[in-house]
């Protein structure tokens, strides 16, 4: 089935939020800290500029609770009294010229007494640069399976290993923005966003409101990957203070550079692994510790490094696993959602260091994986016990196989002997990503959907989840059209409106189309129930049935409801971090074969082969493209998205500077699935958007590392990071010679 | 009329249009703000993605970039006007049946560089078709589909019936 919102997309006619027409809207922009730490002296508005033609607003105009609302309420919506880190917002302003206020923004000064930063999270921090506990450490997480210490003791190797992975920018191609509006006593705020309810809960907070008085919609959304989950909160309050202090509409959209500089990234992470290994090649005990830079305010951090943690020991077995993982407090901007949230860092760690396991121990680096795959029966680091029939390990077998492993490895030991210059290397890695929240998180969530039968027969699903790119409206219109056997076309998708839609959760972890697909089809199922029909009614059966039941009741509604249970079996321990961490898995090998150029250093992903298992293939167009995509994003993490910081602000905040992949960057990338049905999700499918950020930094970097023989640990691995490495391996290799 | 402003007569997909816009607007601006084609998408507005990609004389350009004074009398191309009487132009098609377009955001700019790529090669290779879409940045795809659907567009416009192939559609390993 194509994209249902294809067409509007292809002709122009699809509306995104700086689209949106607005009569009499006034044009909003913030004024932010220039200090990554400390106390707000004076706040100077140029005297040169007539203020009273603008509306202005600081953290005295926040009627409820100074505070954005999400897991703890530490970051205020503006500013008070000191800053925490560059960029942060302190005053807004609003005119009904964008060029106006643009260049007002510029005319008011915040000045700052600065104090000590904590900017490098490699390090402990100075007892000057402690802003939180007594260590600036905002959550600690534990998993403990088995007895570490005394399998190392026993091991027949022990190898350790430290990885580092850096900050990476969203770059969705639509900027964030925001509009607002009050209406017969009604805020509206609707916009690019990610969660309908996150803004909701954070706006009943900030601005002091009921819960009817407020209603968030969104706007079609160009493109989130995780950066339109936590943000658009601040942005959306931001626009509702100059709303509703101007009366009139506002409308904040950030132009490239300020999005960049001041939005979320992914978390900076160091992973070190100790590895004990016996004597037939198999893992008996992973120690892994794992810290991430949280940045300047809590936002997601705790989840984010819970998902990292989780992960980290990767899609093997192994008896005794101790992962201990910090974030920590930061002055940077706050590092936020992500696509894979956590997981890319560890799985590049992790798949890194395997292959330097398999070559410490003498292994080859796809037998030393085979080996100790994990298989049904064994259990996770948490001690989840899988068994979902996935055969992981012929998953590595067809990706080997696709990608001609054996036969380019004979290629590349050619090439490297007859030319002087260019070295080709073939990588690998392995991986899991567990879809949907972590833990009991579903559950907390209590998510509801309803599908409603309308008057002239069609069935409208009414969700809070969201499409930006990925496919909602079109996976949901396919799920509910299969399951009451209607033609797509008598399938509608309500916009996500707070005021119309019931809260379904947000659109984040890979659940759309597994958790809250599954849910379409209970609502389906009600609503056929409610009509007193049993499950073989369908199609036209049905439509007719809707019809006359509403001819009867002229005016009633007709929903059905559903509300979330975990499937059967499924616990999980907070207490512990025991259990059963993720209902379901997507498992996946992916392998690239790179070429360097040692005059240039610039490594390129020639053939990329992602092979990987979901459970049922809802769409294999829609699917294919969130793999290529998300493979994309992986490799401009892996060589060349660089954030660089000085004095805690991203210094690069231009695409000329942060440099994403363009099509000359990109090899074909090659992807198959494997489908084995999952009986928890609709139609047998489980989760798939932020597998495929997982695998491509590890298996690009494990190729270059054959390619040329050296050992990269830390991404993005530049050409600049990739000339060090090689002059170091030369220069040792001088020494002994 | 009042100072800063100007008086432009454009044409835009074959029409005549009189604007008066802030002199220091660039095209992107004129065609957002007072044409009201809003189809052209803000991505950068340093001339550094693609995004607002439109034709003049049927060469792409880059419309963050534009001043308007300076294209009376060319032949200035939107989204808008890609489709005809006809209805969708094939590159519309051909993107809409191999899923080339998700977010949406970067694919008007998309489709004008391709349009102007096959009006002029009416038979890219690959190479070609990368080449000629370097300057436009998608952050969703990967941009394979994108490819594939400029590719089915010119087969399909040098004639012949062409379907997309299995490996378009699904992916083939």
């Amino acid at each position: 089935m194509e994209r249902i919102e294809g067409i509007a997309k292809l002709t122009g006619a699809e509306r995104y939020v700086d689209d949106l027409p607005a009569e009499g809207a006034l044009w909003g922009m913030t004024v932010r800290s220039p200090a990554p730490r400390g106390r707000i002296r004076e706040v100077r508005f140029d005297p040169s500029v007539d203020w009273s033609r603008f509306v202005v607003v600081d953290h005295r105009d926040v009627p409820g609770a100074n505070e954005v609302l999400l897991i703890e309420p530490d970051q205020p919506v503006l500013a008070t009294d000191r800053v925490r880190h560059v960029h942060e917002p302190v005053v807004l302003l609003a005119h009904p010229s964008r060029d106006a206020v643009r260049q007002a923004a510029r005319a008011v000064e915040v000045v700052v007494g600065p104090e000590e930063p904590y900017l490098d999270f490699a390090l402990p921090p100075r007892p000057a640069q402690i802003q939180r506990g007594d260590d600036n450490v905002m959550k600690r997480i534990e998993v403990r399976k088995g007895d570490v210490e005394a399998a190392l003791a026993r091991a027949a190797r022990i190898v350790e290993g430290e990885y580092r992975t850096g900050a990476q920018e969203h770059v969705y191609i639509e900027t964030q923005g925001m509009l607002a509006w009050e209406d017969a006593g009604v805020l509206f705020i609707k916009g690019s966003l990610q969660c309908p309810y996150y803004v909701h809960k954070a706006a009943l907070r900030a601005l002091g409101r009921d819960a009817d008085a407020v209603r968030i919609v969104q706007a079609p959304t160009g493109g989130g990957f995780g950066g339109k989950e936590e943000y658009p909160s601040m942005i959306g309050l931001h626009a509702a203070l100059l709303a509703l202090k101007a009366g009139r509409p506002v409308k904040i959209v950030y132009d490239r550079g300020e999005d960049m500089e001041a939005t979320t990234k992914r978390h900076p992470a160091i992973v070190r692994h100790r590895t004990g290994v016996n004597a037939d090649g198999r893992l008996i005990a992973q120690d892994i510790d794992v810290r991430m830079d949280g940045g300047a305010y809590v936002t997601l951090s705790p989840v984010v490094l819970s998902r990292g943690v989780i992960h980290a020991a990767g899609p093997y077995s192994c008896d005794n696993v101790r992962i201990v993982g910090h974030a920590v407090m930061t002055n940077s901007p706050p590092h936020g959602a992500f696509r894979g949230f956590g997981a890319p860092q560890t799985h590049f760690a992790n798949e890194r260091h395997m292959d330097v396991v398999a070559a410490t121990v003498g292994m080859d680096a796809i037998e030393f994986r085979r080996r100790n795959m994990i298989g049904d029966g064994d259990s996770t680091a948490t001690g989840q016990v899988i068994a979902d029939g996935v055969d992981r390990a012929a998953l590595l077998g067809r990706a080997v196989e696709l990608s001609g492993w054996r036969e380019k490895e004979a290629a590349h030991a050619r090439l490297a002997r007859s030319d002087p210059w260019i070295r080709r290397g073939m990588g690998v890695a392995c991986f899991h990503h567990g879809a949907g929240f972590t833990g009991g998180g579903e559950v907390m969530l209590a998510s509801r959907l309803d599908v409603a039968g309308l008057p002239d027969g069609r069935v409208e699903v009414r969700s809070a989840n969201i499409e930006m790119g990925q496919g909602t409206l079109t996976i949901f219109t396919q799920i509910a059209s299969a399951r009451l056997g209607l033609d797509p076309s008598m399938v509608t998708i309500a916009e996500a409106d707070t005021g119309r839609v019931p809260n379904s959760g947000p659109t984040v972890a890979s659940r759309t189309a597994m958790v809250v697909g599954r849910l379409v089809e209970e609502a389906c199922d009600e609503l056929r129930a409610r009509l007193g029909l049993g499950p073989d009614v369908v199609g036209d059966s049905l439509t007719q049935a809707l019809v006359r039941w509403h001819a009867e009741r002229p005016g009633a509604e007709l929903v059905g409801e559903a509300k979330y249970e975990p499937p059967p079996g499924v616990r999980w321990d907070d207490e512990s971090y025991t259990g059963d961490a993720y209902a379901a898995y997507g498992w996946a090998a992916y392998v690239a074969e790179v070429e360097v150029d040692l005059r240039t250093y610039a490594a390129r992903v020639i053939d990329f082969v992602a092979v990987q298992d979901v459970g049922t293939v809802l769409n294999p167009t829609l699917a294919r493209g969130q793999v290529q995509g998300g493979v994309a994003q992986g490799i401009g993490w892996a060589l060349m998205e660089e954030c660089r910081w000085k004095d805690g602000a991203m210094e690069n905040a231009e695409l000329t500077n942060y440099i994403i992949p363009t099509s000359d960057d990109l090899p074909p990338l090659r992807v198959h699935f494997e489908e084995t049905p999952w009986p928890g999700g609709p139609l047998g499918a489980k989760g798939l958007g932020e597998l495929p950020i997982d695998g491509p930094a590890p298996a690009v970097v494990n190729a270059i590392a054959r390619a040329v023989g050296v050992d990269p640990r830390e991404i993005p691995l530049t050409p600049e990071r990739l000339m060090a490495l090689i002059e170091d391996d030369r220069a040792r290799h001088a020494r002994i010679a | 009329m009042q100072p800063g402003l100007v008086q432009l007569t454009l044409t835009v997909n074959g029409e005549r249009r009189a604007v008066t816009a802030p002199l220091h607007h660039t095209l992107l601006e004129v065609l957002r703000e007072e044409l009201g084609l809003t189809g052209t998408k803000h991505g950068c507005e340093l001339g550094e993605c693609g995004t607002c990609t439109v034709l003049v004389d049927g060469r792409p350009v880059l419309s963050c970039l534009e001043i308007p004074a300076a294209l009376e009398g060319r032949e200035i191309t939107t989204i808008e006007g890609m489709e005809s009487a006809a209805g969708l132009h094939p590159l519309q098609q051909a993107f809409a049946e191999l899923g080339a377009a998700q977010c949406g955001y970067c694919t008007p700019g998309f489709l004008l560089a391709g349009k102007a790529l096959i009006d002029e090669k009416p038979a890219p290779n690959r190479a070609e078709i990368v080449e000629a879409l370097g300057g436009n940045l998608c952050r969703c795809t990967g941009y394979l589909k994108i490819y594939e659907a400029v590719e089915l567009a010119a087969a399909r416009m040098r004639g012949g019936r062409v379907e997309a192939t299995p490996e378009a559609l699904y992916g083939g390993a």
